[in-house]
């Protein structure tokens, strides 16, 4: 099965495989597949190779308020994947007869189609590990790049039919100049173009010479703090946690839990959604239900709505808005604010830039209280002057702080960050965010 | 093997190209299962069956791979072209041009004393609901569940210079989840955060009690709701084996990975602050302390003949007497360090590629009774079950918290406390190490990220209660 065959072979496969339901089964079908190479570097030569080529669907076998659920690999081999998808729903249906009702199943009982496709222009591998190699030059790059098509598809024994496939590089690399000093920089997209990853090559190198310049070790305590985007965006990660899913606010784990208990605020600037229409995400999961185009989550500070999955919904008792069963955001986006990208260095004064954070985890969960490491591309500043880079230093703070009381301001652009994540399949998350200029961010080691 | 496919060795064999330097075909068939029973309600029972083939060449200097869940004749062939092509196109452009050349021939099978075929399906949901029944009573536990996850793993290395590895490993992951709320104050227990997992059958679930545990859990998670904030203070800490899966970890197991001391790791997981010359002299941690990779222990989540290169595995001790004597590197990372290393190529299914990864590791027992450890200390908190996790990149700056704490005080538990959390710095914290118990308890981590693309692993710990000296100890926000 051909990537560009993908979508008629599910149509096929799920057309065969309902033909066999028994009596008023129902089927709901998700093909998930991709065909990617990866290209591993180190020390700007190759580490590792290849390509991953890899189709399996996901079956769930309804017969009233009972079912069950289940995975198999596809071969592409017709003959082969009727037997799989046959030993399968076998499989399902014993498991079915022993397990008792669901009150909790909801599923699309629609027809309604939609198709996304989104094709690129990515290089061939070799002509991007040439571009690689060569753009490094005598720079110590670390990195991967990830290019091909990935598809996702929905359909059920309905007949509805929902189609996503993307074709898309993503190189993420570091240059080093010694132990944990490095810059960091990515460039993903649809449609390569050589003379921008030159140019962003070229801008890691001149980070790298303010990196060679004597490193500051910075006392443990309260420092102004500007976070890029990429810092940002393992903080926002954190709120992600559990912070907008409605099963984790019903059951007070939510990192949010505060402004549901307290009333607790952030900022009135900080204004967060859910945004499918702007993200590279599906549209659909894997029980049938579309997404909308947004799903408000913060509004000027203040809570403003869950993602509810279906099966949520039916616990509940609301209206799914077709989030996956884990309620995390896919697609999340922080609306900018007034303060000028071009003058956040005149801004911050003395204090911290901060490329980026690193392995953060909650200290207080219920107080959304979370710790972790600068990382990348991090330096002391002074008079709005970088002045040098510093030794890592760990943080120990709240967001009602970092995006609450000592907010002083969003930048006025935001970034849109393709996420790099390649666990078990390339995914297709995202990340619309701005800067964030911080009063006071407390570090402790 | 699978069932369906019989011959499917012999299409790989004949698949395997001859004229190149090494080659290698290893398929992976993952099969893996779970249950969940949550707030009374059995959830959707959800099965997998995962399955492909990595061909690896090596030749002229280059090296490539290609994976794909095509096993039809013309599917494996066009791995085959790809990877070959891969290496043509990385010819004198790799990390290293030499192949590991090892063509091993072995089997290796889970030990399984009781076999989950002898627990019908509805006899595993009776077992978990029961469980869930029982971390359910009392009104302030707002959400609770008990789940089974089981993996059944067979693999085969084939090899062009007749090497054949075929290897059967079943894994079980138990665990048991409350949730206990007042207000803004939300505790969790869990039963050693799903840690208490291992291979085998049914007796993984009879190792930590699984059946008669629910209860004091649950108990435990409403009496935290009621307990004081963790002191803040510079005091005696006793990690329970249940934190000491995730300090050995972080602050050793992450270290000592030979591909990140190489560099491999510098853009994802981080580096180390461990380096080549540190081996055979460093002080690692104090006498006390002893760590070895152990991939034959019976039972524990990492257990295996052979690792993904073919390795034979065996035990060796990578901390002797708390000084550092040898990394965690495969084949690979071997030969392009000039370093010994250990059988620890693995990769997390047939879609990945082996890198350097724990196994087994473990810190060995001490003398010490862990009343012993309690009785020696004057002022100082035991922390027990894991919850919070972050680390700098290069493996040194730490700080991680527990799901309860309890505070000694002259030598005796005094009260149970909410948020315990600590840090510290992995070059000092080993060397303040300063009582190992006499217990050993086997456990695991399931989900353990590293690589690009990036990979998750399940590996094993075992440790004893161990007791540090001078450790920063804090609390929660409130």
């Amino acid at each position: 099965m051909k990537a560009e065959s993908a979508q008629g072979y599910l149509d096929d496969l799920v057309g065969w495989a309902s033909a066999r339901l028994i009596g008023d089964e129902v089927l709901l079908a998700h093909l998930s597949g991709e065909d990617s190479d990866f290209v591993r570097f180190n020390h700007a030569s190759v580490r590792q190779a290849g390509s991953v080529s890899q189709r399996s669907i996901s079956i769930d076998l309804i017969d009233g308020q009972r079912h069950a659920e289940g995975s198999v690999s596809l071969t592409g081999v017709v003959d082969t994947d009727h037997h799989r998808v046959a030993a399968l729903m076998s499989d399902l249906r014993e498991q079915r007869a022993v397990l008792p009702e669901d009150p909790y199943l909801l599923y699309s009982t629609g027809v309604e189609a939609s198709e996304r496709v989104v094709d690129g222009e990515a290089p061939t591998s070799a002509d991007a590990v040439d571009a690689v190699v060569s753009g490094a030059g005598a720079s110590d790059l670390v990195g991967i790049y990830a290019a091909g098509q990935s598809f996702r598809g929905f359909a059920s024994s309905f007949g509805q039919r929902n189609w996503f496939a993307a074709g898309s590089f993503n190189l993420d690399w570091s240059l080093h100049l010694h132990a944990d000093k490095a810059t960091k920089n990515a460039y993903a997209g649809l449609v390569w173009d050589a003379d921008a990853l030159a140019a962003k090559l070229a801008w890691s190198r001149r980070e790298l010479e303010v990196l060679g310049r004597e490193p500051r070790t910075l006392a443990p305590g309260g420092y102004r703090a500007f976070l890029s985007p990429a810092a940002l965006r393992e903080i926002m990660d954190m709120l992600a946690w559990g912070g907008f899913s409605l099963r984790s606010h019903r059951t007070k784990q939510t990192p949010l839990l505060r402004m549901i208990t307290e009333d607790a605020e952030l900022h009135p600037s900080v204004t967060i959604a859910e945004d499918i229409a702007g993200g590279v995400a599906p549209d659909f999961q894997a029980a049938g239900f579309t997404r909308p185009g947004t799903v408000s989550l913060i509004a000027g500070g203040r809570f403003a709505g869950h993602l509810v999955s279906p099966r949520s919904a039916q616990e509940y008792g609301v209206d799914t808005n077709g989030a996956d069963d884990h309620e995390f955001p896919t697609a999340i986006a922080m609306a900018p604010g007034s303060l000028p990208t071009d003058d956040v260095l005149a801004q911050l004064g003395t204090g911290l830039y901060i490329g980026n954070l690193w392995y953060l985890n909650f200290s207080d969960r219920s107080a959304c209280r979370a710790t972790g490491m600068t990382r990348f591309g991090t330096f002391w500043v002074e008079d709005g002057e970088i002045v040098a880079p510093i030794e890592v230093l760990r943080f120990d703070d709240t967001a009602f702080h970092l995006l609450g009381d000592r907010l002083v301001g969003l930048t006025d652009t935001a970034e849109t960050i393709l996420d790099s994540s390649t666990y078990e399949q390339r995914s297709t998350e995202s990340l619309r965010l701005p800067g964030a200029l911080v009063e006071e961010m407390t570090f402790t080691l | 093997m699978t069932d369906l496919d019989t011959h499917l060795e012999d299409r790989l064999l004949a698949a395997l190209p001859s004229d190149v330097d090494y080659a290698s075909a290893r398929h992976v068939v993952e099969r893996g299962s779970r249950l969940e029973v949550r707030n009374g309600v059995v959830e959707p029972s959800a099965t997998a069956h995962n399955e492909g083939v990595m061909f690896s060449v090596w030749v002229n200097g280059g090296a490539g791979y290609a994976a794909t869940s095509d096993l039809s004749v013309e599917g494996l062939a066009l791995a085959v072209e790809q990877a070959r092509g891969w290496a043509a196109a990385t010819a004198g452009r790799t990390v290293i041009d030499s192949p590991p050349l090892l063509h091993t021939v072995g089997e290796y099978t889970t030990p399984v004393t009781d076999s989950f075929d002898s627990l019908s399906l509805a006899e595993q949901v009776a077992l978990l609901v029961d469980a869930d029944m029982a971390l359910g009573g009392h009104d302030r536990i707002v959400d609770r569940s008990a789940s089974l996850v089981r993996f059944d793993i067979q693999s085969l290395l084939l090899t062009n210079g007749g090497g054949r590895v075929a290897q059967h490993i079943r894994q079980v992951f138990p665990d048991l989840r409350a949730t206990a709320n007042e207000g803004s104050n939300t505790q969790n227990r869990t039963f050693g955060a799903g840690n208490y997992a291992g291979q085998g059958g049914v007796e993984v679930l009879t190792r930590h009690g699984f059946r008669d545990a629910a209860a004091r859990i649950a108990d435990e998670a409403v009496a935290l709701l009621d307990a004081p904030n963790c002191p803040t203070g510079t005091m005696d800490l006793i990690l329970a084996p249940d934190q000491m899966v995730l300090q050995i970890h972080e602050s050793i197991g992450h270290p000592l990975e030979l591909d990140r001391i190489l560099g491999d790791e510098r853009n994802y997981a981080g580096t180390s602050f461990v380096t080549q010359d540190m081996f055979g002299s460093y002080r690692y941690g104090s006498e006390l302390l002893n760590v070895t990779f152990d991939p034959t222990v019976p039972g524990q989540m990492a257990s295996y003949g052979f690792d993904d290169d073919g390795t034979p595995a065996e035990r060796i001790h990578l901390i002797k007497d708390g000084i550092l004597e040898r990394p965690m590197g495969g084949t690979i990372s071997q030969a392009r360090s000039g370093m010994a290393g250990v059988a620890n190529s693995r990769a997390s299914s047939w879609n990945r590629a082996p890198i350097d990864r724990m196994a087994n590791l473990n810190v060995e027992p001490g003398e010490s009774t862990v009343e012993e450890l309690i009785g020696g200390i004057e002022h100082g908190v035991l922390m027990e079950t894991n919850v919070s996790w972050s680390i700098d990149d290069s493996r040194n700056k730490f700080q991680f918290g527990a799901e309860l704490g309890r505070v000694i005080e002259n030598g005796e538990i005094t009260h149970i406390v909410r948020n315990p959390n600590y840090r510290g710095i992995s070059a000092t914290f080993w060397r303040n190490l300063s009582g190992v118990a006499d217990d050993f308890t086997v456990m695991a981590v399931g989900n353990c990220g590293k690589g690009e693309p990036n990979q998750v692993i399940r590996v094993g710990h075992a440790a004893p209660h161990c007791r540090f000296s001078n450790v920063e100890i804090f609390g929660g926000e409130s």
